[in-house]
């Protein structure tokens, strides 16, 4: 049995509503919670594999040329080494996310420094490094291009981004107010805590790969196209990652060069990134440069808007940091122009981190917004709220909901909003200036196809259901959200309903990436079970309308009868759900909406800034477990606050290298820099995004954060940072005596 | 080498390489992968695990160095069906997310919560003498070597705060 929907009109049916078990929304543990507070869990590198050989990746020293020759005969001499592995299926760069085939290949050709160029196999992990760090290497070194802002006269219009609406430059002549600044954002990494890890291990020609990904469906295909072989002989299992943030959407090195000497050597092969190669091989966040245009008449309202930035990447890379993707619809202003420029470097792969776009889009446009509050002297929600649009700007289409205002109101109303200070540095307490801000989240709502199987049956404990699919959990919620979905739909308590995710075998889903997991696969496991109680009608004889399932039971009329009894002892009811995007995408502006609102301590001596506390307000359509989603918030909301303080990938300008590839140099927010944040989710049902009513939140809490920080700091001190992070330096000659 | 390890009470023969950390002789010898490696450099916290009951980067000491001490991992600390209260409360309380690092965030909050009650002060603390009390500042600077990239500290504060019978935060 199988169901399919395609999303081609809003699903008013809301049907989860007329359920009776009660699972969905709530804050429910995580099932596989116990698993992971006790180390029970396992990620990719934690398989028991007899005989696994342990492979080390080694990097190219050099930016950009030829590498001639690897000179492993001295290597090979080691103790323990069984190997060294190169050529021209080596990845050069990790494949893009969805990518859906190889990346760019071959170690021949170096474009950056840090690029794998080799393996070394041993029998042990530390031979294994000894080898590695001992490699002898030729090559020819070519100049490279390192510097973003000044190849910009070489950049390259990205087309589909631009928009040239109406006259911005005579709307900023006539406009009674403006604002014309650039915004500049560094490189992030995602710097998940797992290290990419991959093991190989061939059965004749099929490859069985463990390892830590987000997207299964695509990764087998890349993995299965790197090597050359069918993606029908691949298979992947990735039930537990740690953590991904958009490093692990796509193949990355380490899965195929474990494959490759795995086949070769007959042996299984372990290979995991150090953390000084995430850095190095694995997505960056493009850096940018944003130019803002902000046109106003006297009440406020946008005339016009521009949004133009600059970012890079690899040559042969078509990814370009989408800063401008909310700026689209977010406000108005008849006047428009916005686009990305793409220049060429060598620098380390640019692609997905989380929340790509927003994330560093939202905080320029967000900063400029309250620039220009200021300069009106009004209210910076009051500002925003004048400019919500009534339908798209530059396309012809309503908003599906949006609770862009209920998020600004509610926590204006939470936090104070109207007892602050308005005027910059007249607050102290002591020796800190504190100061107030609040910056407008949104990101982009998408719906991907996806399939997922759910299977009805009976044991000794009455009846239980199985969900299957190839999707994910990196720490999103995944296990838990999928089982209160079918355990809702089918009647069945959270402990009746297992879940089971990361396995390539199983239907397939979207994966993790773009917050679109849990409304797509979901929206899979939904329709599996409406077609299963479509099933259930037809044994009882009753209309769906009149059918209810809780705690294992049909309720049909006045007659009560155990699913178990229904089902039969050793039979059993199983469909799988299909959902597919459709019209309502085209139809509508589709976003989470949300707001922020920070409080900052400045130190009026030193510069430092600690974030004292924060507040989340956001709407994404249906929350499908409260506990879950406001984790993704808080850990939105601390890369807004790592943003906007520490977070800063650095390359040296002369040759390219990153200078800062580890923990203690990129500084990611710590326990003690994040507060005791303050989320609350709104009650929403948006019936355009999906037949869950529900959208995307796992980046929302990112997208715009980083402003409401350097705004309080700006309120604090009166000094504007528009160069991210506020690092003391930026701070210390603003700073009132 | 040969190496005798005791690790949550049960002694182990390590027969290993002299250049292997303790954090590998547990996750690459010894089976024991509830012990993360997040860096390798001391920079992260996720091999947290416990010697001799003080807390330690176990990716930083060789495992050589540890003949006859006495070892707690996070299996030692608690299992699905018998999890520790700080487990519980972190299951709760929702004090992780991808779980990457969160056997490191337990094993030293263990550790750090008799560190609270034998007195130690901290960089935050307010006096060198008095007893420590367990604010949220507190919490977070004595935690603040294990990172958590999802970022669940306000929860991991939480269920901290819980356990330790620390009401809520003045
Ligand atoms: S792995 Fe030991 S501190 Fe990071
Ligand atoms: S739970 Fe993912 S890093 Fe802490």
């Amino acid at each position: 049995m199988t169901r399919t929907m395609t999303m081609d009109r809003p699903d008013e049916r809301r049907r989860l509503d007329d359920m009776s078990q009660g699972l969905v929304g709530r804050p429910l543990d995580r099932p596989d919670g116990p698993l992971k507070v006790s180390g029970t869990a396992t990620y990719a590198h934690e398989w028991n594999v007899p005989n696994a050989a342990y492979g080390v990746l080694v990097r190219a020293p050099f930016s950009n040329g030829r590498l001639r020759r690897i000179d492993s005969a001295a290597t090979e001499a080691l103790d323990g080494v069984v190997g060294v592995f190169t050529g021209e299926k080596f990845l050069r760069n990790p494949a893009q996310g969805g990518a859906d085939e190889a990346p760019v290949q071959g170690t021949e050709t170096v474009q950056y420094l840090g690029q794998p160029v080799a393996l070394v196999v041993a029998d042990t992990f530390e031979q294994a490094r000894h080898g590695a760090q001992n490699l002898a290497m030729e090559w020819t070194a070519e100049n490279g291009v390192f510097d973003p802002e000044a190849q910009a006269a070489d950049a390259e219009e990205q087309e589909d981004e631009t928009v040239d609406q109406g006259d911005l430059d005579g709307a900023m002549r006539a406009a009674a107010f403006t604002v014309d600044e650039v915004y500049r954002t560094p490189c992030h990494n995602s710097a998940a805590m797992e290290p990419h890890c991959s093991i190989a291990e061939w059965d004749g020609e099929d490859l069985l790969l463990r390892g830590s990904y987000q997207m299964l469906n695509y990764n087998v295909n890349e993995l299965a196209d790197s090597l050359g072989i069918d993606a029908a002989r691949v298979r992947m299992l990735s039930p537990y990652v740690g953590g991904g943030f958009g490093s692990k959407l796509g193949i990355a090195p380490e899965a195929v060069a474990a494959a490759l000497a795995a086949k070769q050597l007959q042996r299984p092969v372990v290979v995991a990134l150090s953390r000084q190669q995430v850095f190095d091989m694995t997505m960056r966040r493009s850096e940018t440069r944003q130019h803002i245009r902000l046109a106003c008449d006297a009440d406020g309202i946008l005339t016009g808007l521009g949004h133009e930035g600059l970012v890079s990447n690899l040559p042969e890379e078509e990814f370009a940091e989408p800063i401008t993707q909310s700026t689209h619809f977010l406000y108005g202003g008849a006047n428009r122009k916005l686009g990305i420029d793409l220049v060429r470097l060598n620098r380390t792969c640019a692609g997905s981190v989380r929340a790509p776009g927003e994330a560093v889009g939202m905080p320029a446009l967000e900063n400029a917004m309250d620039e220009l509050a200021e300069k009106l002297g009004m209210d910076p929600v009051e500002l925003r709220k004048r400019n919500l649009p009534d339908k798209h700007p530059e396309e012809d289409i309503p908003f599906s909901s949006r609770k862009y205002t209920e998020a600004m109101d509610e926590g204006a109303r939470r936090f104070g909003w109207s007892e602050r200070n308005m005027k910059p540095g007249q607050l102290r307490e002591g020796d800190w200036l504190i100061g107030h801000g609040m910056a407008g989240a949104s990101r982009v709502n998408i719906l991907s196809k996806a399939e997922a199987r759910v299977t009805m049956g009976s044991d000794d404990d009455g009846v239980f259901a199985t969900v299957e699919t190839d999707m994910t959990d990196i720490g999103t919620g995944t296990y838990a959200i999928l089982s209160q979905i079918a355990g809702e739909m089918l009647g069945l308590p959270m402990e009746r309903v297992r879940t089971q995710l990361g396995d390539s075998e199983f239907p397939k889903g979207p994966g993790s990436g773009g917050s679109w997991g849990a409304s797509s696969s979901g929206s899979a496991v939904y329709l599996a079970c409406e077609e299963m109680r479509a099933e259930i009608c037809q044994r009882l004889s009753c209309e769906e309308a009149d059918l209810t399932l809780k705690d294992g039971d049909a309720i049909a009329g006045n007659r009560k009868t155990s699913l178990a009894e229904l089902i039969g002892g050793g039979g059993q009811i199983s469909a799988v759900g299909r959902i597919e995007p459709g019209k309502t995408m085209k139809e509508s502006a589709q976003s989470s909406y949300g707001a922020y609102f920070c409080e900052v301590a400045v130190d009026r001596v030193t510069g430092e800034t600690r974030v004292r506390r924060m507040t989340g307000v956001f709407g994404a359509g249906r929350i499908l477990n409260e506990k879950t989603a406001t984790s993704q918030c808080y850990g939105g909301m601390s890369w807004g606050i790592g943003m906007a303080l520490t977070e800063e990938l650095v390359h040296d300008l002369r040759d390219g290298h990153i200078v800062n590839r580890d923990l203690a140099e990129y500084h990611i927010p710590v326990n003690l820099d994040v507060p005791q944040l303050d989320v609350v989710l709104l009650d929403e049902r948006d019936d355009w995004a999906c037949p869950l009513q529900s959208k995307g939140i796992g980046e929302l809490g990112l997208c715009g954060a980083a402003a409401s920080v350097i705004n309080a700091i700006y309120n604090a001190t009166g000094v504007r940072v528009r160069d991210y992070p506020a690092t003391l330096d930026k701070l210390l000659d603003g700073l009132p005596d | 080498m040969q190496t005798q390890l005791s690790i949550n009470g049960e002694s182990h023969e390590l027969e290993a390489d002299s250049r292997t950390t303790l954090l590998d002789a547990l996750r690459n010898h010894l089976g024991l992968t509830g012990s993360k490696k997040g860096c390798d450099h001391g920079q992260c916290g996720a091999c947290t695990v416990l010697i001799n009951g003080r807390r330690i980067n176990s990716c930083l000491t060789l495992a050589c160095m540890h003949d006859g001490d006495d070892i707690t991992t996070i299996e030692g600390i608690g299992s699905p069906g018998a999890l520790s209260p700080l487990q519980d409360a972190f299951v709760r309380h929702d004090g992780y997310q991808c779980g990457y690092c969160t056997p490191g965030q337990i094993c030293s909050a263990t550790a750090m919560l008799q560190e609270v009650q034998a007195g130690w002060p901290s960089h935050v603390s307010t006096s060198l003498e008095d007893d420590v009390s367990l604010s949220n500042e507190e919490i977070g600077e004595r935690m603040a070597g294990n990172l958590c990239r999802c970022a669940a500290y306000p929860n991991i504060v939480a269920a901290i705060r819980e356990v330790a019978g620390a009401g809520e935060d003045a």
